[in-house]
């Protein structure tokens, strides 16, 4: 198998207060040692609830934070030691749609200002060939061509959005990251990028990374998917695998925030979970797995070190101590 | 566009009406008398009649009011009371140097109010906003003439860099009406500039967060492209409605700054006006002036369209 297209190895992302005199003071530790693997034309699904570190993953990725510890290796390249800003290269290579369509167009340029912006900066195409080449990105995006010289303002949230995936398309990028790309948008509207994504990438052949907290999305459009908690990743795998058989007890724990169609059933599942999972905010423990505290299957090794990533059978890995088959303390941590 | 333009300088009309029928009021309410002021104490009561019918103050108010209109719409506004002078030709002749000052102060507020709030806004908390938003209260609490007086103590009576009295008309001699109105218009801009400076760098923190930043910066757009670009045009926004009102403001300040640097404008020539209750010379300038805001103000309404497509008539 080829190198993959993204590799991200032990990225830790820092956020620092400043102090009095300018220095750095308060840590916080947004991204702990994150590993991830994009192949070319593959999704990746980045799911966690908010304040995990997803986005923090994608400012890393799109340079738009220094990461503090780690490699990001894009297409041979280590990201992570570029410190003045990317080369324009690896630039083109990487777009973002991000959360809010409402807020992520500037209200002030045309349709075809914005998605000719990126035409402008990085290619030397004259003004004529930018404007086919907008007419050519807002029919990929299935809008018509008449909405060039209107202004972001007029149109609905989903068309916004469309906008946006018009602009990530411009350079023809390798790997679009997706940061909640429908979150703000209403259900029915969401089915319909959702499947625009599918559908570009497939004619296409982009990599997506795509940010969500909600997994069932996720894994509709994903081939692998990583889930985070607390600036770890807990557990990585297949799409399939980790929707049906989740290893990672937070795993778990997220899925069942999925509702069921079945009244009943969910009642059920509810009374059972209202037991085991609490929601209040756990204490943290330093060393050991940040789920510790809400864990129903606690041990007394998981709050004194982080598990290590164990293989799950049916493929991918999970930092989980239950996953360890020689369950003896000196069993097998490498790290 | 043509429209809106053709809708608003009709809109203006019954405005101007408004202001001529007050200003006209206030003037005939007055208590003391202009005549008394023309003949002087000894005058005789035939004297008094004479000039009373004269400048037809012996006809009821409503009949001049409506003879002062008749003759403003032909664009005759009348003689002064106290010199054969014509209202229309002293107003005009006093404007440029009013219109150089407030226009003046309007760029240095801009330049000023603009270079602060961006270098403050791009980094919020850091000394530069610090020392910006601290340079905007002392700005905005300093009054023009007081500024005025230190301006030209230094600069003028000082180190001589400028002039300390007096204005030369651009035609003269475009160096030294540049240097005629300078420490004027500086005196006159400060707090102008503190107030835009404000907006400026409010504006910039908030359009700094928006996410189409975040985009342009991850599209690989240099920073200074992404603020001069992105994040000023959009901060630009509110600064122009600041400007919009700002602008009386200026016009106002403008007459009382003129009276710091002995500048012949508009000023003096109200003050004089007033004292002497020359009524159709306090009726022209109003009314002058009036016109003059309510232009600046189309001006800056239909440059708000402009920046802002939100706000554009559809």
């Amino acid at each position: 198998m080829s190198a993959p297209l993204l590799q991200i190895d032990d990225l830790s992302v820092t956020y620092w207060d400043r102090s009095l005199l300018g220095l750095r003071a308060n840590g916080f530790e947004a991204v702990k040692r994150a590993t991830l693997t994009v192949d070319a034309g593959q999704t990746l699904g980045l799911v966690g609830e908010s304040g995990s570190g997803k986005s923090s993953i994608a400012n890393a990725l799109l340079g738009l934070v220094p990461p503090s510890g780690g490699t990001i290796n894009f297409d041979g390249q280590d990201l992570a030691t570029l410190r003045k800003g990317f080369p324009p290269e690896i630039r083109q290579k990487i777009q973002a749609v991000f959360q809010d369509p409402y807020s992520s167009l500037n209200p002030s340029m045309t349709v075809e200002e914005i998605v000719t912006e990126p035409l402008k900066v990085h290619t030397r195409m004259t003004r004529v060939e930018r404007h086919e080449k907008a007419v050519e990105l807002l029919k990929l995006v299935k809008l018509p061509e008449t909405h060039l010289h209107r202004y972001p303002n007029e149109f609905s949230g989903g068309q916004r959005q469309r906008i946006a995936i018009a602009t990530a398309l411009a350079l023809q990028p390798s790997l679009i990251v997706l940061d909640e790309p429908v979150s703000a948008l209403d259900v029915s509207t969401q089915n319909q990028i959702i499947n625009l994504l599918y559908e570009r990438r497939d004619a296409l052949g982009i990599s997506y990374l795509l940010i969500a907290h909600d997994l069932a999305l996720v894994h509709h459009i994903s081939d692998r998917i990583a889930v985070m908690y607390l600036g770890h990743i807990v557990e990585e795998g297949p799409a399939d695998r980790v929707y049906h058989q989740p290893a990672h007890p937070y795993t778990q724990a997220l899925l069942e925030a999925v509702p069921l169609l079945d009244p009943a059933r969910q009642r059920a599942r509810r009374a059972e979970r209202r037991g085991r999972v609490t929601t209040d905010m756990p204490r943290l423990s330093e060393k050991g797995c940040p789920f510790s505290g809400r864990c129903p299957h606690v041990m007394d090794r998981c709050t004194a070190r982080m598990p290590p990533a164990f293989t799950v059978p049916d493929g991918g890995t999970a930092r989980c101590f239950l996953l360890d088959d020689e369950p003896n303390e000196q069993g097998r941590s490498k790290d | 566009m043509l429209r809106l333009i053709g809708q608003r300088l009709l809109a203006m009309v019954p405005l101007l009406l408004i202001v001529s029928v007050m200003t006209f009021s206030f003037t005939a309410l007055l208590p003391s008398d202009p005549v008394d002021l023309i003949i002087g104490d000894r005058g005789s009561e035939e004297q008094y009649e004479m000039v009373r019918e004269r400048l037809g103050l012996n006809q009821p108010f409503l009949t001049r009011y409506a003879d002062w209109l008749l003759r403003a719409m032909t664009g005759d506004l009348g003689t002064s009371f106290f010199n054969s002078v014509q209202v229309k030709d002293a107003v005009l002749q006093r404007m440029p140097a009013t219109l150089s000052l407030t226009f003046g102060s309007v760029l240095i507020s801009i330049t000023v109010g603009l270079a602060a709030g961006v270098a403050a806004g791009l980094r919020p908390g850091s000394w530069v906003d610090r020392t910006a938003t601290f340079g905007a209260t002392i700005g905005q609490a300093i009054p023009n003439f007081w500024f005025g007086i230190i301006l030209a103590s230094v600069f003028a009576v000082s180190l001589r860099w400028f002039p300390a009295t007096g204005y030369v008309p651009l035609t003269d001699s475009p160096m030294e009406w540049l240097r005629s109105i300078t420490l004027p218009a500086l005196a006159l801009g400060l707090s102008t500039s503190a107030a835009i400076a404000r907006q400026v760098r409010s504006a910039m923190v908030g359009v700094l967060q928006q996410d189409y930043i975040r985009a342009a910066r991850a599209q690989g757009l240099s920073s200074r492209r992404v603020v001069l670009k992105h994040a000023l045009k959009n901060a630009l926004v509110p600064v122009v409605t600041v400007l919009s009102f700002q602008i009386t403001v200026l016009l106002g300040g403008a007459l009382i700054v003129e009276q710091v640097f002995a500048i012949n404008g508009i000023g003096s020539l109200a003050i004089t006006a007033v004292r002497q209750q020359d009524i159709p010379m306090i009726q022209g300038i109003v009314l002058i002036l009036v016109l003059v805001v309510m232009l600046v103000q189309l001006a800056t309404d239909i440059l708000y369209g402009l920046i802002n497509p939100k706000a554009r008539p559809t």
